[in-house]
């Protein structure tokens, strides 16, 4: 698929389209259908596309797993602080009224808060989905690969033997 | 009269696609199908003015579900083993449907005004959420304010369902480099 000129030129237009879509969907969500899961889930699709088309080495390039897993714990953190700020305006955990100048501007300003904190999680969530499970058949290749390598070098006869069960194994 | 042209059609689809999903044997048909199955109710959902579940369903359902399927197609045989059919389970399950059947019948009609679920604490959000929250959309207002405790619980559990997966399947990690050197390490012991 990554030789396809076509697809690849007809993705690298999709790719920003869809990241833009996710953010109207993201930040449009007070007004039309949408809010956080389903921008999330449409913004890692622009990840998962240009991991399928340009390959899962680049797309781990662009969206690098530290980042990644800090992207994880940073929504759910941001979801929970927006609670914990209002407790501390004197409010009960999660409202929202206290966050701003009156209660209307303060709803609005905890609500795009606590959704851009769900995208955010479930955006990176899907994306460590996806690159995981993609990534088995490169990782169980490279473990047969290598077991393969032990067993060509001559070990001692105990050594072979072992490794083969290992291999059975995982 | 053709709103309900359309239930039934999408409905029989539906039903046809599950059918089809179950007689199948190869596995990618079966994903296909099960993204299909989605797709379409997705569109019943947008016929009972169910937009973000829609929405929700379209996106995952018939979107990543069916890549994260293909990703673990690669991995496992093209075709189902061939099985005979365990009664006791589909006598269980066609029983199931049919009391779910009788039950239906004593539900209140779609969009009856007088349904319970109509009159406990939906009619203050409605108001409620142009009054005091100012959002034209009654889900968001709902989902993020109102229910905002089940939505950061919500949010939780995709979280602890990520890090469950990264940590069995190890995406991120390489140990098997150190493993085999450490095994290596072992049996050079063992044999020594």
């Amino acid at each position: 698929m990554q030789d396809d000129s076509v697809i690849r030129v007809v993705s690298k237009v999709m790719i920003p389209t869809v990241m833009l879509f996710a953010l109207y969907v993201q930040f449009h969500g007070d007004y039309g259908p949408g809010g956080g899961f389903q921008a999330g889930v449409i913004f890692a699709s622009a990840f998962v596309l240009n991991a399928m088309i340009f390959g899962l080495n680049r797309g781990r390039h662009v969206w690098p797993a530290n980042l990644n897993l800090l992207a994880i714990c940073a929504g759910v953190l941001l979801y929970g602080l927006t609670g914990i700020a209002s407790l501390f305006l004197g409010a009960n955990y999660l409202d929202y009224d206290v966050l701003g100048a009156t209660a209307k501007s303060g709803q609005h300003i905890g609500i795009l808060l606590v959704e851009f904190g769900v995208g955010l999680t479930v955006a990176s969530v899907m994306v460590a989905l996806f690159f995981t499970f993609a990534g088995r058949l490169t990782h169980i290749r490279l473990m047969s690969k290598m077991q393969a390598h032990e067993e060509a070098s001559p070990p001692a006869s105990k050594t072979k033997t072992k490794a083969k069960k290992a291999g059975g194994r995982s | 009269m053709s709103g309900f042209l359309v239930n039934a059609s999408l409905i029989s689809l539906l039903t046809l696609i599950a059918i089809l999903a179950l007689r199948l044997h190869r596995l990618f048909a079966v994903v296909m199908l099960s993204g299909a199955f989605s797709l379409v109710a997705a569109t019943l959902f947008v016929v009972l003015d169910a937009v973000d579940v829609a929405f929700t369903e379209a996106a995952v359902g018939a979107g990543i579900s069916s890549i994260l399927a293909l990703a673990t197609l690669s991995l496992v045989p093209a075709e189902e083993k061939p099985h005979s059919i365990a009664f006791v389970p589909a006598f269980l399950a066609l029983a199931t449907a049919l009391m779910l059947a009788v039950a239906v019948t004593d539900l209140p009609a779609f969009g009856d005004v007088n349904a319970p679920i109509h009159n406990h604490v939906a009619p203050e959000f409605i108001k409620g959420s142009a009054e005091d929250i100012g959002i034209p959309n009654v889900v968001t207002s709902v989902l993020a304010s109102y229910r905002g405790y089940d939505t950061l619980g919500e949010t939780v559990v995709i979280f602890t369902a990520a890090i469950a997966v990264l940590l069995v399947l190890g995406g991120y990690t390489r140990p098997h480099r150190r493993k085999i050197k450490s095994r290596k390490k072992g049996e050079d012991k063992n044999a020594g």
